[in-house]
């Protein structure tokens, strides 16, 4: 069987979840290497390449002139896979869609707010089909690992359904409620191994929300531990902006 | 023979941080145009950070950009911290320095090994050199990884540390993890040692241009978190002065920001910082300088790179001797709590490609009302240009292809990271 042809593609994002995809060890990345051949990835390497099977992309869309290159990216790629939060659920990117486009181009280049070009920032799968998504900020590199070894083997991509909460009990964490802390792991995806809570930290979201999140519950839970309506919407802005839905205060 | 007629169009120059192009237009033997063109989406950090409270400024300015998010981090803290009057304990002082080291390791590491070296060798990038230098590759990947791994013991995970915060971490090492820093600095050290066996052979171009060199400054000390402002053209000023500095500025014929001082452009960075700085390196970083034939003061932009490679010398050095501090303090969480004001700081540090500033304005609930990030990339993109400008006419007599390698070669050498690009700059000139 011939190896399968993976690009890697960026839009509008920091790039770190492609710097974490190769987070591996020398012989973790050997391997990988045996059972995938890079065609294009141009933080890395010079190769390009007009054919591909499977194309993992990074970044929100967040002009409207990078669709074609998208669109063009789904028609050659069987498979097309999200890389990172940006690209899954839009992630910080989202943060700016809170204000106009006129505020945010005043605010940082007033001396010629229309010389960029920028629009609503889009996750991928708001324009294009995907396929499978590897969600985080940044991504997790074992969960990169898993989901493009299972794509390879033509099975189920296998990311959590289940919330942040389950692999922080399975570490025995104190929860943060408990410390006075307010964190969203009861309504977020797991899959990071609950490593912000475990580090001192609290979960804001980076990976989303779980397929049938209980936000009422949620909202809830923060308001009795002393967190005012506004504040809770603020910390669903930082990841989550995407659904606009769960927040009450803004909209 | 000379080409008197060249057009060059590189799209998307590969190996870079972010996306940017390079344009060339030579007619009849004259430069008519040169420019290193920035096409990366606008980002538009500043006005995401509007109305946040200080706690999410960091976690949010520290995804600007995946290599130097350690790097946004500590310059927001720090500004954070001038602003509310913080002063940092001396653990948090080194903890600080072992995260940046770990952000050195990981840039610098993939910039010399995987981004810059394989022009030299003449390959199109890391890959074909898996099987002829493979030795290599291994010990590139395991020093890179080392850097990913001191931001994951210190910070909490790869990039975009979970446990900094304003004034104190929410997480410390344990020993065992400080030991495990220390060994592998150790061994990354006699790593380095092998690896410089192959910078040595590498035919660096013979170019210079001298420059207006700005970096951060503190004497006796080769600084990257703490000083004052330090140009090789008029000397030391305070950071609160970033903005004497980098002097964003219009011209006639293009509406976006450039950085300026005393002359139409000034070089930040590894090379910048050798220049200003190097007497305090390290005694085996200065020794690796002196095999590696870097001098102070060198011009020759192409030998970025080298000093990159000096620097991870000093790095391993300052970071074994800062974690072995730590080892013999009782690290402890410590509180984060501060009275809160409507203030306004500035935080500048050296991040791998050069010196960065973060400006903050807060209102008395310690929510941010104006901030301002001016990155090393863009401060550095009207040199590289000016560097293109006089390198392209002597070089015309080589092919189009080598000419343009040895363009994009420069470009590469300064390690662009333009995602971080806050303010994007649009660079034009015609006629140079």
């Amino acid at each position: 069987m011939p190896k399968p042809k993976v690009a890697f593609f960026d839009f509008t994002c920091c790039e770190g979840c492609q710097l974490c995809a190769l987070d591996l060890t020398a012989e973790q990345l050997l391997d990988l290497l045996a059972v995938i051949d890079i065609v294009e990835f141009r933080e890395a390497i010079s190769e390009k390449s007009d054919s591909f099977d499977i194309a993992i992309v990074e970044g929100s869309i967040t002009r409207d002139s990078d669709i074609p290159r998208l669109e063009k990216i789904r028609k050659t790629a069987n498979l097309l896979i999200c890389l990172g939060s940006c690209s899954c659920i839009v992630g910080i990117n989202a943060l700016k869609n809170f204000q106009k486009t006129e505020e945010l181009q005043n605010e940082v280049y007033p001396d010629a707010p229309h010389r960029y070009e920028t629009s609503v920032a889009r996750a991928v799968d708001e324009i294009v089909k995907v396929d499978a998504i590897i969600p985080g900020c940044p991504i997790n590199t074992l969960e990169f690992v898993k989901v493009v070894k299972n794509l390879v083997l033509g099975k189920d991509p296998d990311i959590p359904t289940y919330p942040v909460c389950i692999e922080c009990k399975k570490k025995e964490n104190i929860c943060v409620y408990e410390k006075g802390i307010h964190c969203l792991g009861p309504v977020i995806r797991a899959g990071c191994g609950a490593i912000c809570p475990e580090k001192g930290g609290y979960c804001f979201g980076c990976r989303g929300l779980v397929p049938d999140p209980n936000l009422d519950s949620m909202r809830e839970i923060m308001n009795k531990y002393n967190m005012p309506y506004d504040q809770i919407d603020d910390r669903f802005k930082l990841f989550l902006g995407r659904n606009k839905e769960i927040l009450q205060d803004v909209q | 023979m000379s080409n008197n007629n060249v057009k060059i169009n590189v799209n998307h120059i590969t190996r870079v941080e972010g996306h940017g192009n390079i344009t060339i237009d030579v007619s009849n033997g004259e430069l008519k145009e040169c420019k290193l063109h920035v096409v990366e989406a606008p980002r538009f950090f500043e006005a995401m950070l509007k109305g946040r409270h200080y706690n999410d400024v960091g976690l949010i300015v520290c995804r600007i950009c995946g290599i130097c998010s350690a790097g946004h981090m500590l310059a927001s803290l720090k500004a954070s911290e001038d602003a509310f009057g913080i002063t940092i304990s001396d653990q948090e002082r080194k903890l600080r320095m072992l995260l940046n080291c770990g952000e050195f390791f990981e840039s610098h590491v993939l910039h010399v090994y995987f981004l810059a070296v394989p022009d030299f060798v003449g390959a199109k990038s890391v890959l074909p050199l898996v099987n002829t230098h493979k030795d290599t590759v291994i010990q590139a990947l395991k020093l890179k990884k080392l850097g990913h791994d001191i931001g994951n013991i210190i910070g909490g995970r790869l990039i975009h540390s979970i446990s900094m915060n304003v004034k104190a971490v929410s997480k410390v090492p344990t020993k065992k993890e400080l030991e495990e820093i220390i060994s592998r600095l150790k061994d990354a050290k006699k790593e380095i040692a092998i690896g410089a066996n192959i910078l040595k052979t590498l035919k660096i171009p013979d170019f210079e241009r001298e420059t207006e060199y700005i970096s951060l400054y503190k004497p006796g000390e080769y600084t990257f978190l703490e000083g004052s402002i330090f140009s090789s053209d008029s000397g030391e000023t305070s950071y609160k002065n970033y903005r004497e500095t980098t002097n964003e500025y219009l011209v006639d014929h293009s509406t976006a920001k450039r950085a300026k001082h005393k002359r139409n452009s000034y070089m930040v960075g590894a090379l910048a910082r050798f220049n200003n700085n190097n007497q305090w390196l390290s005694d085996d970083a200065k020794q690796m300088a002196h095999d590696l034939g870097l001098k102070a003061p060198c011009y020759n932009p192409y030998m970025i790179t080298v000093a990159q490679f000096v620097e991870l010398v000093h790095m391993a050095d300052d970071s074994i001797k800062t974690a072995e501090e730590l080892l013999n303090m009782n690290l402890e969480v410590e509180d984060r709590t501060f009275p809160l004001k409507a203030v306004t700081g500035v935080g500048a540090i050296e991040v791998p490609r050069g010196i960065l500033f973060h400006e903050y304005s807060y209102n008395d609930k310690g929510h941010l009302e104006k901030a301002n990030c001016i990155i090393p990339t863009g401060q550095n993109l009207e040199n590289i240009e000016n560097d293109m400008r006089k390198l392209t006419p002597t070089i015309l007599d080589k092919t189009k292809e080598e000419i343009t390698l040895m363009l994009e070669m420069l470009v590469r050498a300064y390690d662009p990271c333009i995602s971080c690009s806050t303010h994007l700059l649009d660079v034009k000139f015609i006629n140079a």
